[in-house]
């Protein structure tokens, strides 16, 4: 059934038909409106979750924590400063390994305070062992946060579902809500392979020393280098995992893609600019007015970005001869994050194989900073003639 | 080790003795019994009982006589100071033989 | 109180294996032992940093024969709000859930999530353990230490602020029930624990808890040195149910004894209150005789 709703709306939705059945949440705009939606669900009796309005975000995520250790399939929201509050949380849900859902309505961080859309919030969260997915559209809000609870159960490993603030948070969209039976038959109910109870009690999460140790049962236990290493172990296996979601999903509900890329006018492309989330889709418009003007571009939305998928990024792009990397982030003191990790997956799979492209990286929107397609176009149009610059060069200043 | 089960996944603790090791060996003195002071000794009879409440090692057993466990025992004194008859007293471990240390 | 549990008539399961690595004459050890007597079998912890992770073991032994998720410092009670939750979801509303927590990560980090936890009265037991200082990283001064003790990071001039009354905060909080006990005061403390469990909303203890090597005392005299406490009258034995104060135990028999026994009787035990001064000592003694002239007058 196609609708016309917000994307907060979309990702509630998302997790109303995944029958999440704890939530917690905290205020921080843009995602706001995603969270009150879900309590009006639950106060209407649509929903059977328990929703606590903790008191902070940390306490958000230690809800969430907590309640999935005892087997619940939780959710919460966040964005910018509300994600950065959580941080140790953050690293605690990975290390624990619970399948944790959590929408990223990404957001500027302070100092100083902005509340409008760039995506330096999950990107600064990007080593903690989370997956995470940025979303372009409305469409991919609603699919991926149903996808998400399958990865996360099928793994043990927590999801950030990213998608930009107020641009796709706050704007109306058609899309497909897909049916509660077709979820049900996605994705069914949590049943963890262990849950805290008195039946079969255990100390979870406890102090791990230095190197392994005996069990009660006199054998050796894993210790918390191991347990760390399965970890990365896991995260990596979650790109196999993920194009198994992505097959499943299209089976049932009749849509899917690539899991890891969205590629428009590539094939052909000479140039291929780059970036995450809803940036991609107004760079079409660039890529269309370029190839109208005889340049061969395309563009390539990066849709996981943890794991990184360092292969198909480097499959895409091989041959290229230029990839420009747009973001609305980066690395302080260095480059874009996105950026570099691309150029360590290109150096990695095609270094000496005479197919390595250049790599010019953009930074945009920082602080919501309007991003006019016009600048867009004629910025990616310099990149396509020639090196712009080696630093990163950031498109809109008004120094 | 090198299992890929859940539980071996995270920190995952099942319940036992000694995870402090052999925490015996961390005394410096021992508590011994004297059980014709003793309380439920002399009645023969539940009664008392003070040492085996307020055992911080749950190491003195709640039987007549009440038996203190030196694998765990700390020797921290409390049962000697707490007995209302003062029929512990601690004792330096080194009057006690290697034999019966073990 | 309607229990009046006796030594004998206390149940002998045990919960927690011997042999852990809690200090020894862990004051601790006594309290965790006979509260986990009271909460029984269907119980389900919550622990945050503190002596408690390291007396419950380190990977892969657990020392308690509870189940018990570890969080982190500041979070222990939206933790047990977590669980708690889940429980609902499965329709389970007989299995206690029982956060412990020590001074500092009940009264300092932990307090936000304690008090969010309280006002949405949410149905858990919270157990703060007073040890009077951050003493698993080696006595370190926390809210709750007593003006003047010295500690880890107030050496030469001890502490200069007041002690933080911790079950204030959470009686303001208006919870159906609030605890003052003492390690020293077992069965009090398990006969509080029995007569609250079916209260609603979060029921909230505060543990006095004797420390060996953080107060400076052979750990032989902790049970002594904590009756000290209270017969001084320093630290009071009470419950508030339902906003109504009322001394308990020793504490209630001092009212009607009239007699405290001088406060420099209990400062002298423990090497950490050697700064204090004569003139601190009597401001502090004058302080606990108005306090009980309070509690004289309201018996009459």
């Amino acid at each position: 059934m196609h609708i016309i709703e917000n994307g907060n709306a979309a990702a509630a939705l998302g997790v109303k038909l995944c029958r999440a059945n704890v939530i917690a949440a905290y205020p921080i705009t843009p995602q706001t409106p995603l969270t009150e939606k879900l309590s009006e669900y639950v106060e209407r009796g649509d929903m059977k979750a328990e929703y606590i309005p903790v008191e902070s975000e940390h306490s958000a995520l230690a809800v969430c924590i907590a309640a999935s250790s005892a087997g619940a399939r939780v959710f919460t929201a966040t964005s910018a400063n509300g994600l950065l509050y959580m941080h140790e949380q953050v690293q605690w849900a990975s290390g624990a390994r619970l399948p944790i859902v959590m929408c990223v309505v990404n957001r500027a961080v302070g100092a100083p305070w902005n509340i409008w859309n760039d995506q330096q919030d999950s990107i600064s969260q990007r080593d903690t062992g989370w997956i995470q997915i940025y979303c372009a559209d409305h469409q991919q809000i609603i699919d991926t946060v149903i996808k998400a609870y399958w990865i996360a159960e099928k793994v043990s490993i927590p999801i950030m579902v990213c998608y930009d603030g107020y641009i796709l948070s706050h704007t109306f969209m058609p899309f497909d809500l897909p049916d509660q039976e077709k979820v049900d038959g996605f994705l069914p109910p949590f049943k963890p392979e262990y849950a805290l109870s008195p039946e079969e009690p255990a100390n979870l999460n406890t102090v791990t020393l230095p190197d392994v140790r005996l069990d009660v049962h006199g054998e050796l236990a894993h210790s918390y280098m191991e347990i760390r290493y399965l970890l990365q172990e896991d995260l990596r296996t979650t790109l196999t995992v993920a194009a198994d979601a992505e097959k499943r999903f299209g089976e049932i509900f009749d849509r899917c893609g690539d899991p890891y890329i969205e590629s428009y006018r590539c094939d052909d492309a000479d140039h291929v600019a780059v970036g995450l989330g809803s940036l991609t889709y107004q760079l079409r418009v660039s890529v269309d007015a370029l190839r109208k003007e005889g340049i061969k571009v395309g563009v390539m939305g990066v849709r996981f970005y943890r794991p990184f998928p360092d292969e198909a990024i480097a499959n895409a792009l091989k041959g290229k001869k230029t990839v420009i990397v747009f973001e609305k982030a980066l690395s302080y003191g260095y480059e874009g994050a996105l950026t570099s990790d691309l150029k360590s997956a290109l150096y990695e799979h095609l270094a000496g194989t005479g197919t390595l492209p250049s790599v010019q990286n953009f930074i945009v929107g920082i602080g919501g900073r309007e991003i006019r397609t016009d600048d867009l176009t004629q910025m990616f149009r310099s990149a396509t003639q020639g090196r712009v610059s080696r630093e990163p060069t950031w498109i809109g200043l008004k120094l | 080790m090198g299992t890929r089960n859940y539980r071996r996944k995270t920190s995952h603790s099942e319940h036992g003795p000694g995870d402090g090791g052999r925490t015996g060996s961390w005394r410096v003195e021992r508590p011994v019994l004297d059980q014709s002071l003793c309380i439920p000794c002399k009645r023969n009879k539940e009664a008392c009982f003070i040492c085996w409440l307020f055992c911080p090692e749950i190491v003195i057993s709640r039987t007549i006589p009440p038996r203190v466990d030196l694998e765990y025992c700390k020797g921290c004194g409390i049962c000697a100071e707490e007995c209302p008859t003062r029929a512990i007293t601690m004792v330096d471990e080194a009057k006690f033989s290697e034999e019966d240390k073990e | 109180m309607q229990v009046k549990t006796t030594i004998l008539s206390l149940p002998t399961e045990e919960f927690v294996h011997p042999g852990t690595r809690a200090c020894t004459g862990c004051g601790l050890a006594i309290a965790y032992r006979v509260g986990l007597k009271a909460l029984g079998k269907d119980t389900m912890l919550v622990v945050p940093p503190s002596c408690l992770t390291v007396l419950q073991g380190l990977f892969p032994v657990a020392s308690t024969k509870l189940p018990c998720l570890n969080v982190t410092f500041a979070s222990t009670a939206a933790a047990a709000t977590g669980i708690l939750a889940t429980l609902k979801t499965q329709g389970n509303t007989h299995t206690t859930v029982a956060a412990w927590a020590g001074d500092g990560g009940t009264g300092d980090i932990g307090l936000q999530a304690l008090s969010g936890a309280a006002e949405r009265g949410d149905n858990f037991i919270y157990f703060c353990y007073d040890n009077e200082g951050y003493m698993n990283t080696g006595a370190q001064r926390s809210g709750t230490t007593p003006i003047g003790a010295i500690t880890a990071n107030t050496p030469f001039k001890g502490k200069l602020q007041q002690k933080k009354d911790v079950p204030a905060i959470m009686a303001a909080h208006k919870l159906s029930y609030v605890a003052a006990c003492s390690a020293a005061y077992p069965l009090d403390l398990y006969d509080k624990i029995k007569n609250c469990l079916h209260l609603p909303g979060t029921k909230y203890f505060h543990i006095h808890i004797p420390c060996p090597p953080g107060w400076g005392y052979d750990p032989r005299y902790g049970i002594k040195i904590g009756r000290l406490a209270v017969e001084t009258g320093y630290y009071d034995l009470y419950e508030i149910v339902n906003g109504e104060f009322k001394l308990t135990a020793a504490s209630e028999k001092l009212v009607e004894k009239r007699k405290l026994v001088p406060v420099h009787e209990y400062f002298r035990t423990q090497s950490r209150f050697r700064l204090l001064t004569d003139a601190q000592i009597a401001d502090i003694q004058q302080k606990i005789d108005e306090k009980w002239a309070g509690y004289y007058n309201k018996d009459e």
